[in-house]
């Protein structure tokens, strides 16, 4: 549904964003990776149909936005990371006029208003003045101005950001509720967010596309860094059993053992070289000894986007 | 046209619903009146048409002020809210976009120069006016405004805050105003050039006098469209860079 072409933009010698190409389908959520300066902003602006692409395209829905800008910019849907308010408007006025700017008609806005202010928890404001509103209320405001007119794709840039813990629940919801209806595309620095909202992610580094797939695709592909809390057989004091089974694992890169304080548990951080946690556990509790905890030793995510930084190539 | 007319309502209303428009408003009824006062009605006697053509002449230049005043704020303004945005992502042209603008500040300009109404109506009550005098007069207020409003919003295109943009604005509108007193300066063919170029002197004058040129009103569309045309041109270079 959506083709991302051959995607570069330069500004002056500078290439932003460096022949990006990706496609996305209808109703999937996918997050945009990146450290700063990446070429992420950049690139949602382009495909917002905000600045043009120095070299390649977009089409949305069969729509370019190289030769149909104005068309192409009626599937969008777009929140800058600030969202942008008329603050003197209410909530209800703001949302009329950008509808009617988009082309809606009188009668479809009226329909489609309250149902925007229910996807966006905004029905018990949609009377207040925006400049009266928390900073939560104006990024669902801004969020809610994006989906008006029914857009096929939605741009996020930065959606949580600037929002306290119980706002960013809410906005979860927001957002998985948008794809109901659209396609999103979000960008965020806070990778757990993007774990928990997206089905897919792409890594951008310096304006390049370095990975681009589902959270668990690319995980295949790294390694695995796990910690376990292990409860050693009575009779092993010297951990034996543990470092004899982890060191006859084929797919156990490097392991280290630490005795716990608390008696009889050994606590062991293992690199695996794929994910096989089920085996790790399996061969441990048949080896004899007991498994009371697993965890990642760094969120998956944080893990895959650090190794595709430093890989730097997909 | 009705999206060029949804924005140009949105820009006349945030002019009724901010406290700038009724400053401008307000600046601009104050001081028409006090030229009127002061400098058109005079204890010596004096025809109506003459007291007209003084107060055309006060209100004219009070439009111009007004125009860079009301205009300063157009585009500078949503660029530096960041709502700028909203409008070049809605499906709709920069040439939309500044001409939605043009005219909503064109009407509260007009709604503005509508109020000095009772001014006219007063000389009236003393004297006879003729009512095409008063209609030229006010055409020409509207055509100078207009050009003013077009500088004002090629400036806020341009500048990078309201401030700039009004300098900006403030000083080409200037140049249009003084170009009849640079042409009498200069040698032909430059003399001409800025004789023609002369917005107030040159083409302002006959509407006063009750007479509509032709030629004046084709020179103020051509300058506003060219003013437009360049804000429009610069919006687009903005995407690009």
């Amino acid at each position: 549904m959506i083709e991302v072409r051959g995607l570069s933009r330069f500004y002056g010698a500078h290439r932003a964003v460096n022949d990006v190409s990706f496609s996305i389908g209808a109703n999937e959520v996918v997050g945009f990776l990146g450290l700063n300066g990446a070429g992420k902003s950049t690139t949602l602006k382009i495909i917002a149909g905000l600045i043009p692409p120095s070299v390649g395209t977009v089409i949305v829905d069969g729509v370019d936005v190289t030769t149909a800008p104005v068309s192409f910019r009626a599937s969008i849907g777009f929140l800058p990371e600030e969202p942008p308010l008329y603050d003197e408007m209410t909530v209800i006025e703001f949302l009329r006029f950008l509808g009617r700017l988009r082309g809606l008609d009188s009668e479809t806005l009226t329909a489609r208003i309250p149902r925007v202010l229910e996807m966006c928890q905004l029905t018990e404001q949609c009377d207040r003045l925006i400049s009266e509103l928390s900073h939560g209320y104006k990024k669902r405001v801004g969020i809610a101005q994006a989906i008006i007119h029914q857009p096929k794709l939605v741009i996020l840039d930065e959606p949580i950001s600037g929002l306290d813990p119980q706002q960013i629940v809410d906005m979860r919801a927001v957002i998985k509720g948008l794809s109901t209806e659209a396609t999103v595309l979000l960008s965020s620095h806070i990778l757990s967010e993007i774990s928990q909202t997206c089905d897919r992610v792409l890594v951008l580094k310096d304006g390049r596309k370095i990975a681009d797939g589902s959270e668990s695709e690319l995980s295949t592909r790294s390694t695995q860094k796990l910690c376990l809390v292990l409860r050693q057989p009575a009779a092993d004091k010297n951990q034996d059993s543990v470092r004899k089974f982890l060191e006859d694992c084929d797919f156990v890169e490097t392991f280290q053992i630490t005795p716990s304080t608390e008696t009889g548990l050994v606590e062991v951080v293992v690199e695996l070289s794929s994910d096989q946690r089920e085996d790790l556990v399996s061969g441990l509790v048949h080896a004899g000894v007991g498994v009371r905890k697993i965890e990642d030793t760094m969120d998956e995510l944080e893990e895959i986007f650090m190794a595709k930084i430093k890989e730097g190539v997909a | 046209m009705s999206t060029v007319l949804l924005l140009a309502r949105r820009e006349l209303a945030s002019y009724l619903n901010t406290s700038w428009g009724y400053a401008v408003l307000f600046f601009v009824l104050v001081a028409d009146g006090l030229w009127f006062n002061l400098l058109a009605v005079t204890d010596q006697p004096r025809l109506s048409a003459e007291v007209l053509e003084m107060f055309f002449f006060g209100c004219g230049g009070m439009a111009m002020i007004a125009g860079v005043l009301l205009t300063m704020r157009g585009l500078a303004e949503e660029r530096s809210a960041g709502t700028m945005v909203l409008l070049q992502t809605a499906p709709i042209s920069d040439a939309q976009i500044v001409t939605g603008k043009f005219l909503g500040s064109l009407g509260f300009l007009t709604l503005i120069t509508a109020l000095t109404f009772y001014m006219p109506a007063l000389v009236e009550l003393n004297g006879k006016v003729s009512w095409g005098q008063i209609l030229s007069g006010y055409l020409g207020v509207i055509l100078l405004g207009s050009v003013s409003l077009a500088v004002g919003l090629w400036g806020s295109a341009i500048g990078r805050n309201q401030l700039l943009s009004a300098i900006l604005a403030g000083f080409l509108a200037g140049f249009l105003v003084i170009s009849w007193y640079i042409a009498r300066h200069t040698q032909p063919p430059l003399a001409d050039v800025f004789g023609y170029m002369a917005v107030f002197d040159r083409h302002f004058m006959s509407f006063v006098r009750g007479r509509i040129n032709t030629e004046s009103v084709v020179y103020y569309i051509s300058v506003i469209f060219f003013f437009l045309l360049w804000a429009t041109r610069v919006l687009q270079s903005r995407r690009q860079s």
